[in-house]
């Protein structure tokens, strides 16, 4: 819908690469284009997804807490049971697939939370590729199991001490190793963000969650639901819970961004709210930066929200008014990991639970015959013992 | 206003970079000062950003450093400002800055970031201003160039186009629409000293040469005199930033006589080319 100017969506979004890679990306678009639609490929990825990582992903009603609220039905689209625990995987697995066709035998990623990082050691693992990803060493110390487990997969982790030490350092770590070698090797970026055509990649290969989650809820309501939920860093979950439900103009689209200590602070990663129009990372689109268009230090409790900009698709959604974005705090989205836990017995993601605060918002103001669905994009088996130490308690591993 | 072309007029370019604000902005007019005395042709002046992709570890640091002092663009304006209007004054900044206030081109080094949120307009009256010559913005491929040529130009600055060791058949594209001078970028991989430059400079040039007259200097990887005159030889000049870089990291605010001296061996080294 929205691809106008080559690689835009509106004024953002665009090719704002070093001229080294410039042939790399094209490639990868020239591929992506020949074999998206390709039924060799497309049964391959398919099947993937059926028999590795577990799709389709569940739609589950969230009784209990639907009935605590008092609103609107809530329902649960479960990324956080697929393979790896997350909703990347559906990217990755996309992607390596191309990869491999275009005869690289090498990947590099960058990774927030570690699961991005998780999900493509995992495929190259299966797909008996070399991998090495980029972590900031400040995440590496948040996410230490993660850091592990790719380790177990065969994976090499880098860990980043350039700049602030997060996501933000990841990237531009993983796109300098990529300017050094690309003949052998793909850049495995893990959100819908960077230079095109990575965004609408990542987008297409996102969507999967939205293709199903709307024809899920047509079975269980028999209608569209009021709302589809999720939280914003780069912003691939949301995309991908978003896309299918574009069309459908009665369907709000609210992402959740991460408002760390509260957007009246300097320490949040709220881009829409706080953030400006700039050029970073190979994109147009909105940053937290200072009026010299130097990229400001962002902080959230979620390694994998802590990133200072958002994918071009949504700042145009977002200019256009087709979606919402609204700041989570830290505080909010601790109390959604935790009352999640206590009420349904699943334990969210750091990420997804900001998306879980905002429902508890929006719900009780909400017909009971409506419905939201949330994109329960990943498991916070990860996140537990940071909410411990969150909470003052002592856990001795 | 001073012109790209003016550094190529005579014999092969020597153009050094050095890092706007790293050890103080009074340091960088400085230094910049007597390496126009040492020989310097043209000089690039890197306005730092938070987060060059573009950079290794030597140029990344420096911008950190430079930042860390509170250094705006603003502040490099009003620098350069300050060179085209006076000369250095040798009784108290040593003898190794030139006296005279500085002739030769200037031409920026930065992001786009910067410069958009700066905004383009400003940015580029500021440029002519001041008599930048041009800009070399590394993450802005041909592709994306529109986002800045019209404002540059409508001031009288020239859009420095990058070509690198995989740009192939985009050499034709990029080298007909090519203006001030072509940076050719010697290796893959990011800025930083290289022991040896693999890259087949010669080809590359040749092939550039097919499609424009303008001038080509390489740069990226060149720290000894030697390789210098080797890229010279090939092109019509080398371009050397982070052994520049990390000369100011060692020596700090007492970098002048190293400069002076670096710059006037490398300057000999490429008119020999």
């Amino acid at each position: 819908m929205s691809e106008q100017r080559h690689g835009y969506f509106g004024e953002f979004g665009g090719q704002f690469m070093p001229e080294t890679l410039m042939n790399a990306v094209i490639e990868l678009e020239e591929a992506y284009n020949r074999y998206k639609d390709d039924p060799e490929f497309i049964r391959e990825l398919e099947d993937l997804h059926h028999t590795y990582t577990g799709r389709p992903s569940l739609l589950y009603f969230a009784e209990r807490m639907t009935n605590d609220l008092g609103g609107a039905k809530i329902y649960l689209k479960r990324e956080d049971l697929n393979h790896t625990g997350s909703h990347k995987l559906n990217n990755v697995l996309g992607q390596m697939l191309l990869a491999k066709r275009m005869g690289k035998t090498r990947v590099i990623a960058e990774t927030g939370a570690g699961q991005h990082g998780v999900a493509t050691a995992t495929v190259a693992a299966l797909m008996g590729m070399d991998c090495e990803v980029f972590m900031g060493a400040e995440d590496c110390e948040r996410q230490a199991l993660n850091v592990y487990r790719m380790q177990l997969l065969g994976a090499t982790v880098h860990a980043v001490t350039s700049g602030t030490s997060t996501l933000k350092d990841a990237v531009s770590e993983a796109m300098r190793e990529w300017t050094n070698r690309m003949d052998d090797t793909h850049y495995v970026l893990g959100s819908v963000m960077g230079a095109h055509p990575f965004p609408m990649i990542v987008r297409d290969f996102q969507s999967i969650i939205s293709r199903e989650a709307r024809e899920q809820i047509l079975v269980a309501e028999g209608k569209l639901p009021a709302a589809v939920l999720a939280c914003v860093g780069g912003g691939s979950n949301a995309m991908g819970m978003f896309y299918h439900f574009i069309p459908d103009e009665e369907v709000q689209l609210i992402g959740c961004e991460a408002a760390g200590r509260g957007i009246d602070t300097e320490e949040h990663a709220a881009t829409i709210a706080k953030g400006s129009v700039g050029i970073f990372h190979g994109m147009k689109s909105y940053f937290c930066q200072n009026e010299d268009g130097q990229i400001a230090p962002v902080y959230s409790i979620s390694a994998g929200l802590d990133y200072p900009g958002i994918g071009p698709e949504h700042a145009y959604l977002h200019d256009s008014g087709r979606a919402q974005y609204v700041p989570i705090t830290d505080d909010e989205a601790v109390d959604a990991f935790e009352y999640l836990s206590r009420l349904e017995g699943i334990i969210p993601a750091i990420e997804s639970a900001h998306a879980i605060a905002h429902a508890r918002k929006i719900a009780p103001t909400m017909s009971k015959d409506d419905s939201i669905i949330i994109c329960l994009s990943g498991r916070g088996d990860k996140d537990v013992a940071a909410m411990a130490k969150y909470r003052g308690v002592d856990i001795h591993e | 206003m001073s012109k790209i072309q003016d550094a190529f007029s005579n014999g092969k370019a020597f153009i050094p970079f050095i890092t706007a604000g790293d050890q103080g902005i009074a340091t960088t007019e400085r230094y910049i000062r007597t390496m126009v005395k040492a020989g310097a042709d043209m000089i690039e002046i890197g306005i730092p950003f938070s987060d060059p992709t573009a950079e290794g570890p030597v140029i990344q640091e420096a911008s950190n450093r430079a930042l860390d002092t509170g250094v705006t663009i603003d502040d490099i304006f009003d620098m350069v400002q300050r060179l085209r209007t006076r000369g250095g004054h040798a009784s108290n900044e040593g003898a190794f800055v030139s006296e005279e206030p500085v002739t030769i081109p200037l031409v920026f080094m930065t992001y786009l970031n910067p410069i958009f949120v700066y905004g383009r307009d400003k940015f580029f009256a500021r440029c002519e201003e001041v008599n930048i010559s041009g800009v070399i913005v590394p993450d802005m491929p041909f592709e994306e160039k529109g986002e800045l040529q019209s404002y540059a130009n409508k001031h009288g600055v020239e859009v420095v186009s990058l070509i690198a060791p995989t740009s192939e058949h985009r050499i034709e594209m990029i080298a007909k629409e090519a203006e001030g001078f072509i940076y050719c970028v010697s290796s893959l991989g990011v800025t930083g000293v290289r022991s040896e430059i693999k890259t087949d400079i010669k080809s590359i040039v040749e092939t550039i040469r097919k499609y424009t007259d303008i001038p080509v200097a390489v740069g990226f990887g060149i720290s000894t005199p030697d390789q210098a005159r080797a890229m010279a030889n090939l092109s019509d000049g080398a371009i050397v930033g982070s052994a520049i870089v990390k000369l100011v990291a060692e020596h700090g605010e007492q970098a002048d006589k190293a400069l002076f001296e670096y710059v006037k061996t490398m300057k000999a080294a490429v008119a020999e080319a």
